[in-house]
């Protein structure tokens, strides 16, 4: 039976799931027991499953992201919070050297089943040492699955399927999205397959492929656009690594173009990955050359209308959008559409 | 397809004194001929040798179970042939070849084994310290009297990891046992222009944390120090810190030749090597004599070259062995075929 939640209630929701059927699923991270977690994606663990289980840790990413290798190692699957996304450069280690490389170094023996939650992004005014996306941290390092949710449902569904799975599972959580509220069906049926993408929207103008918040965006843009008979196609990724290179050809040989929204900058950004693969496997299909809405290349500002231009919005997705599927030609960004750079 | 050859039969071995001198000999016989290995060419990059630091690695796992497990470093050939892996499958993994203990991806710095409760070494300093302290979680979340080691140099005891270890280890007064394998270089740098302390267990205090120091070139030392801690920490009684101090025979890797060291050091340490400390203890003991621990020694150094002889004999992993094993649960493919699709 569906329950509307927010998504921070949905990940607690996930978790607090999880570890009624698997007593080896524990919990550990900056002020996530006692507080319930600074964003409140695990309140009511602590009191349900106890001190053992659900543990505060002391400001220490690289003790608590190493302690979960060991103790995913040794038999438990831990599921740890990295308050902002940013903090894991302090534990980087842990997670890109040592649990990516496990299973590999020690010839299939041992493996990590651990998650990792971090929340992501930009929309809400902390800064720029609190705001990146950074996907790029965790991308390109084989032995590691990147997912990122984008409401609510897929937040439950993709947590339960990371602390299933048996390989280190990081889970980009868009911070700007912890209080928008769903309907979510949870229990099995509430499962989200990595691995997959979703179609969030059916149209036959163009396939906007998105990430995290940047569904909502895009959706956003797709119902406006939708008013003026451009019908925008968008693919949610869901998982990032390794992303479904099916649906997503399957979607650019219907629409013949493909735009991909992101949230990080325009230099090393995940989209590239995207628009190469497609050029490849598609380029007979493609009617018009394939591109990326992303930030600039600059640090995330903090004075609110900076933080907003900063990451796609969707009036910036409807401009460019329109602009492509009308024209065939590749739109500037606002930046050097503005002549603010180049 | 990996042949680990580990057995526990190798681990309850050391519970014989004789035997424990023996493994000391094994391990300073591969590190001999691991570097001349590698000064002839048969092998490729790098390697960290323990020449000086095996009463350390044998006393240890002496006293712990091959159910326990240990972390250690790119200095890790001892404690894995300590731990009962074998001569075999620790050079056929320097050579690379199919028969060595991770099949030969890993190399010198990334033995492994699990049956020995050996985790994959660590070729980043400090980088043990943290995931032994979550096995250590482990055992106590599931409730098991298992205990877990890391093993680590003094430099360690510089990096962030080692700190946000031991507060972690104590406030959850878990299952573990640091041990500073004290060698008096951080790679190529002595301790003293590193570390402002000398005797680094002292820095157990700022984490209320029980600490011993004791004399690494004497395995029965070794063992006192370390038994009380492991019984310690498998009681329930918390972590501790064990400091070794020891001495790095060699230099840090097989390129340094270690020009750095004040004049009479390393002359002053090899009078204390491990393997005379304990070899002359046991003719004090009287069970054995000249003969026969020279019979001995014949023997180690036969089986050391006979596995090096099996290890050259091995083949090369194919290419395919770099795509095994990246992931535990391969996620479905949504790879399309490879030149295309048609239009």
């Amino acid at each position: 039976m569906p329950r509307k939640m927010r998504m921070n209630s949905a990940i607690a929701t996930a978790v607090g799931d999880e570890m009624r059927v698997d007593d080896s699923v524990v919990m550990f991270g900056e002020d996530i027991a006692a507080a319930g977690g600074p964003f409140k994606t695990s309140a009511g663990l602590l009191e349900e499953f106890g001190p053992v289980r659900v543990r505060d840790t002391p400001i220490s990413e690289m003790a608590f992201t190493g302690a979960a290798v060991g103790a995913a190692a040794l038999g438990l699957r831990p599921v740890i919070e990295i308050m902002f996304m940013e903090f894991l450069g302090v534990a980087l280690d842990q997670l890109s050297t040592q649990a990516a490389k496990f299973h590999y170094l020690s010839g299939g023996e041992v493996s990590v089943p651990m998650t990792v939650r971090a929340s992501v992004g930009t929309g809400t005014g902390f800064g720029t040492q609190h705001s990146q996306t950074l996907e790029n941290w965790v991308s390109a390092t084989p032995g590691l699955v990147v997912v990122s949710p984008s409401d609510p449902q897929t937040a439950y569904g993709l947590i339960r399927a990371a602390i299933r799975h048996s390989d280190p599972v990081i889970v980009l959580e868009p911070r700007a999205h912890y209080a928008a509220r769903a309907e979510v069906e949870t229990g099995e049926a509430g499962l989200t397959a990595l691995g997959a993408a979703r179609l969030a929207r059916q149209g036959d103008a163009v396939t906007v492929v998105t990430l995290g918040r940047t569904t909502s965006v895009a959706l956003d843009a797709a119902t406006r656009l939708a008013a003026d008979g451009v019908e925008v196609e968008v693919v949610d990724l869901l998982t990032l690594v390794p992303w479904d290179v099916e649906a997503v050809l399957a979607s650019v040989l219907r629409t013949g173009r493909l735009v991909v929204v992101e949230d990080s900058p325009v230099t090393g950004g995940w989209g590239s990955d995207i628009v190469a693969r497609v050029v490849r496997e598609a380029f007979g299909a493609l009617r018009a050359a394939p591109f990326r809405i992303s930030a600039p290349d600059v640090p995330v500002p903090y004075g609110k209308e900076l933080e907003t231009r900063y990451a796609p919005t969707a009036d910036d997705v409807v401009r460019q959008l329109g602009a492509y599927v009308r024209s065939g030609n590749v739109p500037h960004p606002w930046w050097v559409e503005e002549g603010v750079t180049r | 397809m990996i042949q680990r050859h580990a057995t526990h039969e190798r681990r309850a071995a050391l519970a014989d004194p004789q035997a424990r001198y023996e493994r000391m000999v094994e391990i300073r016989a591969v590190e001999d001929t691991v570097n001349d290995l590698f000064a002839t060419g048969a092998i490729h990059g790098t390697t960290h040798l323990c020449q000086g630091q095996e009463a350390l690695a044998v006393g240890l796992a002496s006293v712990t179970r091959p159910d326990d497990v240990v972390t250690t470093t790119y200095r890790g050939h001892g404690v894995a042939l300590a731990s009962g892996m074998t001569p075999l499958a620790l050079i056929a993994e320097i050579m690379g070849k199919t028969g060595g203990c991770t099949g030969g991806v890993g190399g010198s710095m990334h033995m492994s084994d699990l049956g020995i409760g050996l985790l994959p070494t660590f070729a980043i300093v400090g980088a043990g310290l943290p995931v032994a302290t979550g096995a250590a979680l482990a055992f106590q979340v599931r409730g098991e009297d298992r205990v877990a080691v890391a093993v680590f140099g003094d430099g360690a005891t510089n990096i962030g990891a080692f700190h946000e270890s031991l507060n972690l280890a104590s406030i959850w007064k878990l299952p573990i046992v640091f041990v500073i394998d004290n060698n008096v270089y951080g790679e190529y740098s002595r301790w003293n222009v590193t570390t402002p302390i000398e005797h680094l267990h002292k820095r157990a205090s700022s984490y209320a944390m029980r600490s011993a120091v004791v004399d690494g070139m004497n395995v029965d030392e070794v063992r006192k120090a370390l038994s009380t801690a492991v019984a310690r920490a498998r009681a329930g009684d918390g972590p501790s810190l064990v400091e070794a101090k020891t001495y790095r025979f060699a230099g840090h890797s097989r390129s340094d030749t270690a020009p750095y060291r004040p004049e009479g050091e390393w002359e002053s340490w090899t009078q204390r090597d491990p393997l005379r400390v304990t070899r002359a203890a046991l003719l004090d003991g009287g069970d054995v004599d000249e003969t026969s621990l020279a019979r001995l020694e014949e023997r180690v150094r036969t089986g050391v070259q006979a596995a090096v002889d099996e290890a050259t004999a091995m083949p090369a992993p194919s290419v395919r062995a770099m795509f095994d094993h990246v992931w535990a649960e391969p996620l479905p493919p949504v790879v399309a075929p490879m030149g295309g699709r048609p239009a």
